[in-house]
């Protein structure tokens, strides 16, 4: 297990994306996997440096665990030490709706469900921690 | 992200291109304030767009509301990947995309 610790802002998303990436380029993961996993990171990250510790900045940890065999996949694990807060109750937008009555919010960890195989939330000694998995 | 407008009559097309992200929304959405008044057709050329996250799809959800009461909004050139997350949020059913 490898992992980043960064100050959660949106201008340190292109290293947490760089980190996570970089480990499934070296293994040929496919261009539709990696753009999926660059959409997750983006909505996890963002959400994290938007709100979990709104006036202020924190930090954020990043971990990786890259498996080879029997099949292939990336853990990703994001700690923060902001509000608890878990993305995963968010109730997911209605996508039948029309336009009027579409919500702006809530898209972004729609977005992360439908493109991950497995995620959980827990908050355990003042930490959010939000783990997910992916196969590829 | 790149963005070029023209205005023909009342007619907008913006030309958007590289990746619409968390650290650019913004900047479409001011393009967008500045722009829109008297325009009754929108296009939206993403010609040339690899990537849109959820910051961008509201940009285009609240320009979609504004146009419904101005006009209509139309969004061309869509690539394969920009696509996808049009259909997983069901925005493809809900505004005029065409690839």
């Amino acid at each position: 297990m490898e992992q980043l610790t960064i100050e959660a802002t949106v201008n340190n998303l292109p290293r947490v994306t760089e980190f996570i990436i970089s480990s499934l380029e070296e293994l040929n993961c496919k261009p539709k996997i990696l753009l999926q996993m660059e959409l997750v990171i983006e909505e996890l990250f963002v959400n994290v440096a938007h709100y979990a510790y709104r006036p202020d900045v924190g930090k954020c940890i990043v971990q990786k665990e890259i498996e080879t065999s029997p099949s292939r996949s990336i853990t990703m694990t994001l700690i923060d030490s902001g509000i608890p807060y878990n993305p995963l109750e968010h109730e997911d937008p209605d996508t039948s709706l029309g336009v009027e009555e579409r919500e702006i919010g809530g898209l972004g960890i729609f977005l992360v469900k439908k493109n991950v195989d497995e995620i959980s939330y827990v908050y355990k000694d003042g930490q959010n921690i939000l783990r997910l998995k992916k196969f590829f | 992200m790149k963005i070029t407008k023209e205005l023909n009559g009342t007619t907008l097309t913006m030309r958007v291109s590289g990746r619409l992200d968390a650290s650019n929304a913004q900047e479409l959405t001011n393009q967008l304030n500045a722009s829109l008044g008297g325009v009754k057709e929108l296009i939206f050329d993403f010609g040339g767009m690899q990537y849109v996250a959820s910051a961008g799809l509201r940009v285009l959800l609240t320009a979609q509301k504004r146009m419904n009461k101005q006009g209509k909004m139309k969004i061309r050139n869509v690539d394969d990947s920009v696509m996808e997350v049009f259909e997983m949020t069901g925005f493809d059913d809900l505004m005029d995309i065409e690839k």
